[in-house]
């Protein structure tokens, strides 16, 4: 455990094909760390990317030193946001968890003031606040978006206006209770992790982040996505 | 099953799951026990069983109430995506500060030794 004072970050990226966006996310955590003055750590965990994500890993941690970029990778089966997460934390020595996606990375810092401000046990980004926003969506996108929303704040009142969102910060502790509780899939299990954390108790504090889209690949949402979402929607309001 | 030692034990077994604080009942579990409540109210009250009789505009006010309040639920949900989607944040400026950005890491990645 991290002394008294001396708070280390342990970032979480999970990558599946970030060829192009993996070194422009570790060079905006990096400078965001160093300007703030915070210990951290990267962990990358890759399901064995074919487009050569692996060799970008391994030259950024030339770059940036092996105690800051740590490369893992998993060739399991069922590649989960779960399984990813378990991995990682694994190896993480920060006492703070921070879990995003590979292809946003916005005001990294905000974060850690939010959680010095009100002690949170998980500081969750939402679009849907504050000057939170999204860049790039249609109309479409964002309807689905605001629909979905209001679906889930009507089913599960989960206390916090972004379940999907990408971006949270957990105390390593409490990461861990949650893990251990949630069994979801896929962003279902971000839903799960921030309604079973209410269940327990946890303070979740929430700042307002800008979604800009992908910069490179693709955004995935078709009519499967909201299938599924659908399906997890109605299972975490039948099982919490 | 037995939650353990934090359920009295004069308590019957059944009802040891309802005590105990792990088993907080579901979301399902709260909208059916609502439902049931107001239903049977409104039924009571509505429909009119023999020895409870409100007079009757009451009853006939009170008849059509959940039809009523479904569509007031229905406007209050259109309205409030409506709302929602009208006033999306588009997030101009944070765009174009990750445009900079992304500028700068490549060309500083590339300096320090980035193939890419």
């Amino acid at each position: 455990m991290a002394a008294h004072g001396a708070d280390k970050f342990s970032v979480l990226l999970p990558t599946y094909n970030e060829r192009d966006n993996l070194p422009l996310v570790v060079w905006l955590l990096a400078r965001t760390f160093q300007e703030s003055g915070n210990n951290f750590e990267i962990i990358i965990i890759d399901d064995g990317s074919p487009d050569g994500t692996e060799e970008i890993a391994k030259q950024l941690e030339k770059i940036y030193g092996s105690d800051k970029i740590v490369m893992r990778e998993i060739i399991s089966v069922p590649f989960s946001s779960g399984t990813a997460y378990i991995h990682g934390m694994k190896h993480a020595t920060g006492n703070f968890i921070v879990i995003m996606d590979a292809d946003l990375s916005h005001h990294v810092s905000l974060y850690f003031i939010k959680q010095k401000e009100g002690n949170f046990d998980i500081v969750s980004g939402t679009r849907y606040k504050g000057n939170g926003g999204v860049h790039g969506w249609d109309l479409k996108r964002k309807l689905i978006s605001r629909g979905a929303n209001f679906l889930t704040q009507v089913l599960l009142r989960p206390g916090a206006s972004d379940l999907t969102g990408s971006f949270r910060l957990y105390r390593k502790e409490v990461l861990q209770k949650l893990m251990e509780k949630c069994v979801s899939k896929g962003y279902v299990f971000q839903m799960e992790m921030i309604v079973r954390a209410r269940q327990l108790g946890y303070t979740i504090g929430e700042v307002p982040i800008s979604f800009v889209d992908r910069v490179y690949g693709e955004s995935k949402l078709g009519g499967n996505e909201i299938v599924s979402f659908l399906k997890g929607l109605l299972t975490l309001f039948a099982t919490t | 099953s037995v939650r353990g030692p934090r359920v009295a034990p004069v308590l019957p077994l059944r009802f040891s799951r309802a005590i105990s604080p792990q088993a907080a009942m579901t979301k399902l579990g709260q909208w059916l026990c609502g439902l049931a409540l107001l239903g049977s109210a409104w039924a009571a009250l509505a429909l009119a069983p023999p020895g409870l009789r409100l007079p009757a505009p009451y009853r006939e006010a009170l008849l059509p109430l959940p039809v009523y309040l479904l569509v007031a639920f229905g406007c209050y949900s259109l309205a409030t995506v409506g709302y929602r989607l009208a006033t999306f944040n588009d997030c101009e400026e944070a765009a174009a500060e990750l445009r900079e950005h992304i500028k700068a890491a490549r060309a500083d990645l590339r300096r320090r030794g980035l193939r890419l």
